[in-house]
C-alpha cells in the first residue's frame, strides 16, 4: 500500500489568554491508501486539532506553525486557500461528531448534497436538466449506500426529520458524494446509542471496503478502534505517544499511558477487581517544558524521564514515546 | 425489607400535538416516559439501570426522588411512602436521598464557590453553619479527593473530573443512605472515568451507601452493579443479578445491547446481532411489545399483546413472549 | 474544536474580573465612560461649576449669541435663550434632570422587571400567564403615546415622569429575565438545589438571579439611553419638567421658534442629549461584548 497522507512534525498553536497552547506538538503520521487509522486520545490530546490542521480548518486563534502535510504528493500547507477548498470535500472529506449542528437545518438533505457536487464535480453534464438529473441520481445512490430507506423521498426532507443515527449516515453520505480518497470521521458515534453506534461503524467499514478509500477514525473509545481499525495512534497532550498495528498495540501496549488507558476501561470481566485508574489529570498545555508529558502521572517515571523523549522503535511497525520501553510494567 | 421499593411508577408528559394531530382533531399526545415500572433496591447494593437515550431511565431516577412529580404509582423508601409526603416532610427526606448528575459543567452553579455549593445542604437543613459548616465541608471535600484549600474557588477553576468530585461531595454532605447516580461518568474521559468509578465504589463501601446507577454503558454497569435492570421505551424488560443477565441474557433487546458493545480482545466470544432501525419515538410507541419493530424474533402475537414479566431464574425475570422457547439471538448468530 | 477549549485552562482569575479587564481595554468604551462620568459630575456639582444662575432672566441678553460669535459675551459662552438665561448653565443643571430620570426609571423598572420575570419564568403556571399577558398588552401601546396619556392623567412633575416611563419600561427587563430564567431553570444545578431540599425563594434569588444578571445589566444600560430621549421628548412636548426648571428637552423645544435667527438655543442642548445618549450606547455595547460570552472570542 502506498502512502496517501504523510504528516511530518506538525505543530499547531493557539494564542489564548492564558498563554501559548501547543495543541499539536510535533505530530508525524502516515495514512496508507485504503487503510483505517484509529486515532485515540482524551480531550485535550490534540487528536481533533491534528486533523483540523490537515483539513486547513483550524479556527482562530489557532495556527499551524510548523511541519509538512503531504497528501497524494502535494504539500497542503503550500496550497492557496482556493486550491485547499477544491481538495476539501472532493479528495478529503470530514464528518463531525454532532450531526445535528453540522448539517444546515434550513436546507433539505438533497440540497446539501447537491451543493457539494456543484462545488467539486467537473464531470456533471452541462445542460440544466441533465445536470439536475445527474445530481439527483447520485444523491439517491449515496443515500442508498449509507442505508437510508426510500432515499428518493427522503432527499426532500430536512435534517430535523431524521433520527440521530440517520443524521450521522446523511453526513457520511454527503462526505462520500465526491468519492474522496480519505474520509476523516471525528467521533462519529459518540453522540449515538450503542445499538445505533454499531450500525454506523459497520457502515463505515463496509463502505471503506467497497470504495477502497482510507479512513481516519478519531475516537476516545479503544473498543471501537479494536474492532474497526488496521492501525492505531494514541495521542496524549498534543503528542503521539504510541503507534502501530491495532492488535499489537491493544494486545501488548508498550507506552504506560496506553497501558493505563486500557486498564481504566471498566469491564464486566473485571468485577470485584479494582480498576487501576491513571492518577492525576492531563497537564496544562500552557508553557509545558520539553520533557515527557506523561511523567507526572506515570507509575514508571524516573528523574531521567525529565528530558524530551523521541518516538522510539517498539517492535515490528511500532513506535512509542517512552524511555522505559524495555522494562516490564 | 428493601431500602427502596418502587411500585408501578409512571411519569407521563403531555406532549405538544403536532400540526397533523391538530388537523385530525387528535388533541392530546401523551409521552409515557416511565410506564408503570416496579423495582426494588436492597440496602447496600448497586442496582444498575441501563438503557438507550430516550428510554426513560433518567426520568425514572428523578421521579423516584420526586424531582419530577410521578403521575402514578408509589415510591417507598425505608418504610415511608415518599410519593405521599407533604412538602416539609419531603424536604427532610431529601437529606437521605440524593442524586449525582451527568454533566459536571451544568450541575454546578458557576457563580458560587465550592464551599457554598457543597455546604448548601447543611444550611438548608439547619445541620450546621458558620465555621462548623466549613469544617464539615472541608472534610467531605477531602474525602472525595479534593483539598480543603480549594473551598473558596469557583467551579470554572476545576477540570471535569474534579467538578464531578464536587458534585459527589455535595450529595454526600448531608449523610444520605441512597444516591441516584445519573450517568455520573458518561461525560468524562476514560482515565478520569475510572478514577470516579473507583471513588464511588470506595465511598459506597466505607459509608454503607446504596446506589441506583443509571448508565447507557453496559461495560460500566456490568463492572460495578450487583443487579441490573434493562429499560426500553419506558418499560423494564429484564432484571436480575448482574452475572445472570450478562452471561445469560433472556430478552432479545438485552442480547442485542450486549452484542453491540465493541470489545477489546482478539476474538469476540459471542455471536453478534445487529439491530435494524432506530428507537421508535416515545410519542408514538408501537403497540404490543414495544420492541417488536426491531426484534428479529418477533412473531405476529408480539404486535398486539403486551408481554408480561415472568421469572426465568432465581431473581431473574424478563418480559418477552418467546421466553419459553429458549431462543437466543446470540446462539443463532454464532 | 473541543480539544482547544480545554487548552484554555481554568485560571485563578474570576470571570467577573476578566470581563472587567476586557472592558477596560476597549478604548472607545473608556472614552464613553469618561463622557458619562463628566456628565454625572456636572449634574452633581452643578451649583459649583455653573457660571451663571440658570433661571436668572435678563431681557437685555435675549438671544445673545455664543462667546465666539459677533455680539457674544464670554461670560455666557454658549449664548442665551429668549429670556436671556445662560444656556451653558441651563445645560449643566439640565443634566441633573436627564440623568436622575434616566437612572430612576431604569432602577425602578429593572427591579420590578426582575421580580416579575423571575416569578413568571420560574413559577410558570397562572403567574406566568398573567404576567406575560400584561407584558404583551403593554407592548402593544406605542411608548410615547402611552407616556403622554399617563402624564395627561397624572399631571406634570418629576415623580410623575418617572412613574409614567417606568410603567412601561419594566416589561423590557421582565422579558429578558423571564427568558433567561426559563433557560437556567432547566440546568442541572437548579435541579441539584431542588434535590437538596431548596425552596423556590432560594432557587430564584441564589441560584438563578446571579447567573442572569449580566444580560439584564446590559439591557438596562442600553434602555437608559432610550429613557433619556423619552424624557426629552416629553419635556419637548411640554408634558415633562415644568418651567422654569431646566431640562434638555424643554430647552430644545424653547429654541424651536428661533431656530433660524438663534440656532444656538436648540442646538447646544440637542448636542448634549446626543453626546450622552451616544456615550451610554457605546458603553453598553462594550459592556455586552465583555460580559456576554457569545460576543467574546
Amino acid at each position: 500500500m502506498t502512502v496517501l497522507l504523510e504528516v511530518t512534525s506538525l505543530r499547531t498553536e493557539f494564542a489564548t489568554r492564558a498563554g501559548l497552547v501547543r495543541a499539536v506538538d510535533g505530530v508525524s503520521l502516515q495514512v496508507r491508501r485504503g487503510e483505517c487509522l484509529g486515532v485515540v486520545g482524551e480531550s485535550g490530546s490534540g487528536k481533533s486539532v491534528t486533523f483540523a490542521s490537515v483539513m486547513g480548518l483550524v479556527r482562530s486563534p489557532g495556527k499551524v506553525v510548523a511541519g509538512t502535510i503531504f497528501f497524494d504528493g502535494r504539500d497542503l500547507r503550500q496550497l492557496s486557500p482556493e486550491e485547499m477548498r477544491a481538495i476539501r470535500g472532493r479528495d478529503i472529506a470530514m464528518t463531525m461528531q454532532d450531526a445535528l449542528t453540522a448539517l444546515n437545518p434550513a436546507l433539505s438533505v438533497g440540497e446539501q448534497m447537491a451543493e457539494v457536487m456543484v462545488a467539486h464535480d467537473e464531470t456533471l453534464p452541462a445542460g440544466r436538466a441533465a445536470r439536475r438529473a445527474a445530481i439527483r441520481e447520485r444523491s439517491v445512490e449515496m443515500l442508498g449506500l449509507v442505508g437510508i430507506p426510500s432515499p428518493d423521498t427522503r432527499l426532500r426532507q430536512y435534517p430535523h426529520e431524521f433520527s440521530g443515527g440517520m443524521r450521522q449516515r446523511i453526513m457520511i453520505a454527503i462526505a462520500l458524494t465526491c468519492r474522496p480518497k480519505l474520509l476523516i470521521t471525528d467521533e462519529p458515534t459518540t453522540a449515538l446509542d450503542v445499538t445505533i453506534q454499531a450500525q454506523v461503524l459497520e457502515l463505515i467499514s463496509d463502505i471503506r471496503a467497497r470504495l477502497g478509500m482510507a479512513v481516519v477514525l478519531i475516537t476516545h473509545d479503544l473498543g471501537v478502534v479494536a474492532e474497526h481499525c488496521d492501525r492505531v495512534m494514541v495521542m496524549y497532550a498534543g503528542q503521539v505517544v504510541e503507534e502501530g498495528p491495532t492488535s499489537a498495540v491493544i494486545g501488548q501496549p508498550r507506552h504506560p499511558y496506553t497501558r493505563g488507558l486500557l486498564a481504566s476501561i471498566p469491564r464486566p470481566a473485571l468485577r470485584g477487581h479494582r480498576i487501576e485508574p491513571i492518577m492525576g489529570q492531563v497537564p496544562d498545555l500552557v508553557g509545558l517544558p520539553p520533557q515527557c508529558r506523561f511523567h507526572s502521572r506515570c507509575p514508571l517515571a524516573r528523574p531521567e524521564c525529565l528530558v524530551e523523549v523521541p518516538m522510539l522503535p517498539a517492535g515490528p511497525g511500532r513506535q512509542a514515546r517512552c524511555l522505559r520501553l524495555e522494562e516490564p510494567a | 425489607m428493601s431500602l427502596l421499593e418502587v411500585v408501578d411508577l409512571s411519569k407521563h408528559y403531555a406532549g405538544r400535538p403536532s400540526l397533523g394531530d391538530r388537523l385530525s382533531g387528535n388533541r392530546r399526545t401523551l409521552v409515557r416516559a416511565v410506564n408503570g415500572v416496579s423495582l426494588s433496591v436492597e440496602r447496600g447494593e448497586i442496582l444498575g439501570l441501563i438503557g438507550e437515550s430516550g428510554c426513560g431511565k433518567s426520568t425514572l431516577g428523578r421521579a423516584i426522588l420526586r424531582l419530577h412529580e410521578p403521575t402514578g404509582g408509589r415510591v417507598v423508601f425505608d418504610g415511608t411512602d415518599v410519593t405521599a409526603l407533604p412538602p416539609q416532610a419531603l424536604k427532610a427526606m431529601r437529606r437521605r436521598m440524593q442524586i449525582i448528575f451527568q454533566d459536571p459543567y451544568a450541575s454546578l452553579n458557576p457563580r458560587r464557590t465550592v464551599a457554598e455549593i457543597v455546604g448548601l445542604p447543611l444550611a438548608l437543613h439547619g445541620i450546621a453553619s458558620g465555621e462548623e459548616a466549613r469544617a464539615i465541608t472541608a472534610r467531605v471535600l477531602e474525602r472525595v479527593g479534593l483539598r480543603a484549600a480549594q473551598l473558596d474557588r469557583y467551579p470554572h477553576q476545576f477540570s471535569g473530573g474534579q467538578r464531578q468530585r464536587i458534585g459527589i461531595a455535595r450529595a454526600l454532605v448531608s449523610n444520605p443512605d441512597f444516591i441516584v447516580c445519573d450517568e455520573p461518568v458518561s461525560a468524562l474521559d476514560v482515565s478520569i472515568q475510572a478514577q470516579i468509578i473507583a471513588l464511588l465504589l470506595e465511598l459506597k463501601r466505607d459509608l454503607g451507601l446504596t446506589y441506583l446507577f443509571i448508565s447507557h454503558d453496559i461495560s460500566v454497569i456490568g463492572y460495578l452493579s450487583d443487579r441490573v435492570a434493562v429499560m426500553y421505551l419506558g418499560d423494564i424488560v429484564e432484571t436480575g443479578q448482574v452475572a445472570a443477565v450478562l452471561d445469560n441474557p433472556r430478552h432479545p433487546y438485552t442480547q442485542s445491547l450486549l452484542s453491540a458493545v465493541p470489545e477489546i480482545g482478539a476474538k469476540r466470544a459471542r455471536g453478534r446481532v445487529r439491530l435494524q432501525g432506530d428507537l421508535p419515538s416515545p410519542l408514538n410507541p408501537p403497540p404490543g411489545c414495544k420492541f417488536h419493530t426491531r426484534c428479529p424474533l418477533a412473531v405476529p402475537a408480539c404486535r398486539t399483546l403486551v408481554p408480561e414479566t415472568r421469572g426465568v431464574g432465581p431473581g431473574h425475570s424478563a418480559a418477552c413472549h418467546r421466553l419459553e422457547e429458549g431462543l437466543s439471538l446470540l446462539e443463532g448468530a454464532r | 474544536m473541543t480539544d482547544a477549549s480545554l487548552a484554555a485552562a481554568p485560571s485563578a482569575e474570576s470571570l467577573f474580573r476578566r470581563n472587567l479587564r476586557d472592558f477596560s481595554r476597549n478604548r472607545l468604551a473608556m472614552a464613553s465612560l469618561t463622557v458619562i462620568l463628566i456628565f454625572v459630575l456636572m449634574a452633581v456639582a452643578a451649583p459649583l461649576i455653573a457660571p451663571q444662575d440658570p433661571n436668572e432672566t435678563d431681557l437685555f441678553r435675549r438671544l445673545q449669541p455664543p462667546g465666539w460669535v459677533d455680539g457674544g459675551d464670554w461670560r455666557f459662552p454658549l449664548g442665551c435663550d429668549a429670556l436671556g438665561r445662560d444656556i451653558l448653565s441651563r445645560i449643566i443643571y439640565g443634566a441633573r434632570i436627564s440623568i436622575f430620570i434616566g437612572a430612576a426609571v431604569i432602577v425602578l423598572a429593572t427591579g420590578v422587571g426582575i421580580l416579575a420575570g423571575l416569578a413568571a419564568g420560574y413559577l410558570r403556571g397562572w403567574v406566568d400567564v398573567v404576567i406575560s399577558r400584561v407584558v404583551d398588552i403593554l407592548l402593544g401601546f406605542p411608548y410615547l403615546i402611552f407616556a403622554i396619556g399617563l402624564m395627561a392623567m397624572m399631571g406634570p412633575g418629576l415623580l410623575n415622569i418617572v412613574l409614567a416611563l417606568a410603567y412601561k419600561e419594566w416589561v423590557i427587563p421582565c422579558r429578558v429575565v423571564r427568558g433567561e430564567t426559563l433557560a437556567v431553570r432547566e440546568l442541572e444545578y437548579v435541579e441539584a438545589a431542588r434535590a437538596l431540599g431548596a425552596g423556590p425563594r432560594h432557587i430564584m434569588w441564589r441560584e438563578i438571579l446571579p447567573n442572569i444578571l449580566s444580560p439584564v445589566i446590559v439591557v438596562s444600560t442600553i434602555r437608559m439611553a432610550h429613557v433619556i430621549i423619552l424624557e426629552a421628548s416629553l419635556s419637548f412636548l411640554g408634558l415633562g419638567v415644568q418651567p422654569p426648571t431646566a431640562s434638555w428637552g424643554s430647552m430644545v423645544s424653547d429654541g424651536r421658534a428661533f431656530i433660524l435667527e438663534a440656532w444656538w438655543v436648540s442646538t447646544f442642548p440637542g448636542l448634549a442629549i446626543l453626546l450622552l445618549v451616544l456615550a451610554i450606547n457605546v458603553a453598553s455595547q462594550a459592556l455586552r461584548d465583555a460580559f456576554d460570552p457569545r460576543f467574546s472570542e
